[in-house]
C-alpha cells in the first residue's frame, strides 16, 4: 500500500508545490493517499467477490442449504458463510425469504442468512481493510459473523413460525427443484458483468467515499489527535448505545461512514464504539426491514431488529473491554 | 409482445422499468410493459431475487439491471426464437 504514499506525496509536493508541515497539505496528502487507495482496492475487490459470487446463486444457496443442512448447527454455519460473499440487495429480501422457507430452511437459518448477507458487506470489507489493516477488517467480518450465527439461533429456538405472514406457508411444497446447473455462460461474458457491476457499484458509492474520506482529511488536518476521547471515550458508558441509535437511520451511506469513523478512532473514539457504530449502519437497514413487513408480522421485526440491535451492542462493549 | 418487471418497488426495480422503456422506444418495438408489485404475483415466478424481467411469461434476467441496448437485444431475441417456432 506504500505505493498511494508515494502517489500522494508526488502530487502534494512535486505538483501541487504545497509546503510540507502545514495542516492543509496534510489534508490534502491524505485525501489524495486514501482515495486512490480506496478506489484501487474497491476496483480490485468487488471485481474477485462478484467473480466468485457469480457462481452463488440464491437458488443455489437454497438447495446447499436444503441438502446439506440436516445438522440444524451446521445449516447455520453455512448460512452465516454464504452470506458473508452473496449478493444482498434489499430488494430481494422478500422473494429471497419466501423461497427459503417455502423450501423447507428453517426461519432461523432464513434469518441468520438475512443478518449474515447485508451486516458484512463488501463494501465495508474494502474500507476497513484499506483504512484500518486487516486486522480490524477480521474483527468485523467475525463479529458480524457471531451476531448472525446467535441470533439466527435465538430466532430458531423462540419457535416464531406463527408470526410469519399465514400466505408464506401456503405455498411450502416439495416438488421445488432443488438441482440447480450453473447458467450457461460464458467465461467472457461472467468477466464482462462482474466487471460492470462492479463499476456500476463504484459509480453509485464513489461520491459518499469521496465524501467521507473528504471529511475525514478535514478533521485529519486539524482536530488534534485525543480530542473526542473526552466525550466518547472509555469514560462515557453510554457512549455505544448512543453510537448505535445514531446508525441505524444511516443505511444507505456506510461506503461515506467509515472513512469518518476511522478518523474518529483516531481522534480518540474507542475501538468497540466505532465497530458498533459501523455495524449497526451495515446490518440494521430500514428499508429491507420495511420490505420484510410484507412477509412477517410486527412482532417478529420486532424481535428481529431487538436481537440484532442488543448483539451489536454487546459486541461493541465487548471490544471497548477487550482493546482498551 | 407483453413485458412485465416483477419487483417489490425499490431502486432497482425502477431503473429495470425505466430502461426498458428506453429499450422499446429505441428499437421501436411494439410492446406493453407492466409493473408487478404483489408479492404474492412474484412469487409465482419462483423467483429468489428481484427485479425481474418477463418477455411473454419467460423469465429473461432476474436480480440485475441489464442496460437498455442489453435490453433491446433480448427482446430482438425473443422475436427470432418466436418466428422460428
Amino acid at each position: 500500500m506504500q505505493i498511494f504514499t508515494w502517489l500522494a506525496d508526488y502530487v502534494a509536493y512535486n505538483l501541487l508545490h504545497l509546503e510540507k508541515g502545514h495542516h492543509l497539505t496534510s489534508a490534502i496528502h491524505f485525501f489524495i493517499e486514501d482515495t486512490s487507495k480506496i478506489f484501487f482496492l474497491l476496483l480490485v475487490i468487488i471485481f474477485i467477490i462478484t467473480y466468485i459470487r457469480s457462481y452463488l446463486t440464491p437458488e443455489k444457496v437454497r438447495s446447499l442449504l436444503v441438502k446439506k443442512g440436516k445438522n440444524v448447527y451446521f445449516a447455520h454455519l453455512l448460512a452465516d458463510l454464504v452470506g458473508i460473499i452473496t449478493p444482498f440487495c434489499s430488494c430481494s429480501a422478500v422473494p429471497l425469504f419466501i423461497g427459503f422457507v417455502e423450501a423447507g430452511v428453517p426461519l432461523g437459518v432464513t434469518f441468520t442468512y438475512l443478518i449474515a448477507a447485508p451486516t458484512v458487506n463488501e463494501v465495508a470489507l474494502v474500507l476497513l481493510y484499506g483504512l484500518f489493516g486487516w486486522q480490524i477488517a477480521a474483527i468485523y467480518i467475525l463479529s458480524g459473523e457471531v451476531i448472525a450465527f446467535f441470533g439466527g439461533i435465538i430466532i430458531g429456538a423462540m419457535k416464531l413460525e406463527k408470526y410469519v405472514e399465514d400466505y408464506v406457508y401456503e405455498n411450502v411444497s416439495t416438488e421445488i427443484d432443488l438441482d440447480v446447473e450453473d447458467a450457461k455462460i460464458t467465461f467472457t461474458d461472467r468477466v464482462r458483468e462482474s466487471f460492470e457491476y462492479t463499476m456500476n457499484l463504484i459509480k453509485k458509492i464513489g461520491i459518499w467515499v469521496i465524501i467521507g474520506i473528504g471529511m475525514a482529511s478535514g478533521m485529519h488536518g486539524w482536530a488534534p489527535t485525543g480530542f473526542l476521547a473526552q466525550i466518547a471515550g472509555p469514560g462515557n458508558p453510554f457512549a455505544v448505545l448512543v453510537a448505535v441509535l445514531i446508525g441505524i437511520p444511516l443505511y444507505s451511506n456506510a461506503a461515506g461512514m467509515i472513512p469518518v469513523v476511522s478518523e474518529l478512532i483516531r481522534l480518540g473514539v474507542p475501538v468497540g464504539t466505532a465497530l458498533a457504530f459501523m455495524m449497526s449502519v451495515t446490518a440494521v437497514s430500514l428499508p429491507e426491514t420495511i420490505l420484510l413487513r410484507q412477509v412477517i408480522k410486527p412482532q417478529l421485526i420486532a424481535i428481529f431488529l431487538g436481537i440484532v440491535t442488543l448483539s451489536i451492542i454487546f459486541t461493541g462493549y465487548l471490544f471497548n473491554f477487550l482493546l482498551p | 409482445m407483453i413485458i412485465k418487471i416483477l419487483g417489490t418497488g425499490c431502486t432497482n426495480c425502477k431503473k429495470l422499468y425505466e430502461n426498458t422503456k428506453k429499450a422499446i422506444e429505441m428499437g421501436q418495438v411494439a410492446a406493453s410493459i407492466y409493473k408487478v408489485e404483489d408479492v404474492k404475483e412474484i412469487m409465482k415466478y419462483k423467483v429468489m431475487s428481484t427485479p425481474v424481467l418477463v418477455i411473454d411469461e419467460k423469465i429473461i434476467f432476474k436480480g440485475k439491471v441489464p442496460s437498455p441496448e442489453d435490453i433491446l437485444k433480448a427482446i430482438f431475441n425473443e422475436m427470432l426464437n418466436k418466428n422460428k417456432g
